[in-house]
């Protein structure tokens, strides 16, 4: 039971890196693939604060705006200096790696002494309970840490979801919408796409960072390869999401890139629990997106040619 | 209200590919007036348009519009002071956004967009009012997907988000070249309105000799990147399509005996 609740309580963390790559590659139609570093970056960021003494969210919320950073940096090269889009992030990546190094000052920093925003839910949660540390949920016996830690992740995932719901109703979130969806026509209408764009990645990081801050946290250490693979990751995860919504209504693809998480993270333990190699699991990932990606293409094909038969 | 003072533009400058699209063109609109822009393909009518509106900036000339002169101005900033219908029915919305929320950005254009909600009460009912004046019983239908509608119906609205916030000039090129025949002679009819109404100034490009000859109050005629012929008042009122189509016609023997003449030179002196 507790590995359940701690297969949902990463599902949930690591939605919000699924909320980050969605408004990069759905929204914007970028394939930023600064996230990698972004993941590391935020936990860096958050650890090597907390260590010296900083509020756990405090931290976090330092892990964000670096992140916004570093997006706004690939969003200049992209805009301003005309580097292909994949390039710009890749190059941001790269540089990235270095300075996560500078930031932590080595290449794993641990936080098991340290207060984080999940310890500090775990002593909330056993002080609503009055002391107790096991519940009965249904029949389960349940760690009431490990379900304080699942319950605050959930609240503050429900929470940044609607703040970027209602953001993205905004005149502003409009705005950076249809940017993605027709940048000839937002021209048109005054606003300038440029800014846009760099906001707009400088907000997807920001999520990814915070997510990895958050990660960080809730495993004990940062480490620098933490990012490694995370951009697919969160394209898996809006993938199962659009599959499970099946709409492209503004609400529903945000909650579905939640459930996408979660629900890729739950197949991931499933698998991990028969037998599959943690070293295939990137394998693994990549493998499920190119699959992703290519059937809905085939399908569309086939449809075509049965049509025209 | 728009002057453009000898612009040129060169695609391409200095490659096998290069083209003179804009050469040296002078055209001053007055406020209100309505003029209309006929050419041959490749003449740089949509080359005007595009110059005018700052999808690229011109090598040569001058540009003021309203009192501002917008030579090196950027294409979102000119925005403030232009409304665009483009010929691409696609081009002119938002497909994923809803009819509402379309004309929502419209409702700003050229202003600050911050973290105001974009949708206030106010706004819809006045949005619901616009589009029932439409004809086309997309009132009733405001959140749906603007990439659900025909093309007809997102020219209809493309016109509409263009004209607004009301422009201090209003392109349109050729808005109705890619729609049927039905749909074209209704947003016609309604750019008549608009224009009309709103006194808007205006530059239209068409390739309809119909509406070239009934529309507007002034006719130019593009070639090769230059304007070839300027028609104002009675006499534009006197043209019928089978002038312009005279005039094209002219054109197009001119153009031959240039090639010829050419021809013989060549092989006179080489």
């Amino acid at each position: 039971m507790s590995l359940l609740i701690g297969t949902f309580t990463i599902g949930c963390i690591l939605s919000l890196l699924a909320l980050g790559v969605f408004i990069s590659f759905r929204i914007f139609a970028f394939p930023d693939i600064t996230a990698d570093g972004s993941v590391t970056l935020g936990a860096a960021v958050a650890a090597t604060l907390m260590v010296h003494g900083t509020s756990p969210p405090l931290a976090s919320l330092a892990a964000f705006a670096a992140g916004m950073l570093a997006g706004a940096c690939t969003g200049t090269l992209y805009t301003r200096f005309k580097i292909n889009s994949l390039l710009s992030g890749i190059l941001v990546m790269t540089a990235l790696y270095s300075i996560n190094l500078h930031i932590m000052g080595k290449s794993n920093v641990p936080l098991l002494s340290v207060s984080t925003l999940v310890t500090q839910s775990e002593q909330l949660g056993t002080k609503l309970m009055r002391g107790a540390t096991g519940l009965n949920l249904a029949g389960w016996e349940v760690s009431v840490r490990d379900a304080s830690v699942l319950v605050a992740v959930t609240l503050a995932v429900t929470l940044t979801g609607t703040l970027l719901y209602l953001f993205l109703r905004t005149n502003l979130g409009m705005a950076m919408r249809a940017t993605g969806d027709n940048v000839q026509m937002i021209r048109s209408l005054g606003v300038n796409d440029a800014n846009m764009i760099i906001f707009g990645v400088a907000i997807s990081n920001g999520f990814v960072a915070l997510s990895g801050s958050l990660l960080a946290q809730y495993q004990g250490f940062a480490d620098v390869g933490m990012g490694i693979g995370m951009v697919v990751w969160g394209l898996a995860s809006v993938i199962i999401g659009e599959a499970l919504v099946g709409t492209n209504q503004l609400g529903l693809t945000i909650i579905g890139a939640v459930m996408g998480s979660v629900l890729f993270r739950l197949l991931v333990a499933v698998a991990l629990r028969w037998g599959l190699s943690p070293n295939d699991l990137k394998l693994i990932t990549a493998g499920f997106v190119f699959c992703a990606l290519i059937v809905p293409q085939f399908l569309r094909k086939k449809r075509l040619r049965s049509a025209h038969a | 209200m728009l002057e453009i003072q000898n612009i040129s533009k060169t695609f391409h400058p200095g490659t096998p590919n290069e083209v003179r699209s804009l050469r040296g063109v002078n055209l001053k609109l007055g406020d209100g007036s309505w003029v209309i822009i006929i050419g041959t393909n490749g003449s740089g009518k949509s080359t005007l348009l595009n110059a005018v509106a700052g999808t690229f900036l011109v090598d040569e000339g001058k540009l003021q519009l309203a009192g501002h002169d917008v030579t090196r101005w950027p294409e979102h900033a000119r925005a403030k002071l232009i409304g665009r219908v483009f010929q691409n029915p696609f081009s002119g919305t938002s497909p994923s956004l809803s009819i509402q929320e379309n004309l929502s950005l419209a409702a700003r254009r050229g202003r600050a967009r911050g973290l105001g909600w974009g949708l206030k009460e106010s706004l819809v009912d006045k949005m619901r009012d616009e589009v029932s004046r439409l004809n086309m019983g997309l009132e009733d239908r405001l959140e749906n997907a603007i990439g659900s509608l025909s093309g007809g119906q997102r020219q209809a609205l493309t016109l509409l988000m263009a004209t607004w916030l009301r422009p201090e000039l209003l392109l349109l090129d050729e808005h109705t070249a890619a729609l049927d025949p039905k749909s074209a002679d209704l947003v016609i009819g309604l750019t008549e309105q608009v224009v009309t109404r709103e006194k808007l100034t205006t530059l239209m490009v068409t390739h309809s000799m119909h509406h070239a000859a009934t529309l507007g109050d002034r006719l130019i005629m593009m070639h090769r990147g230059q304007i070839i012929h300027d028609f104002h008042g009675a006499e534009k009122r006197r043209l019928r399509p089978d002038d312009l189509l005279a005039r094209f016609e002219e054109v197009r023997r001119a153009e031959q005996l240039d090639e010829s003449a050419a021809e013989m030179l060549a092989q006179q002196y080489i």
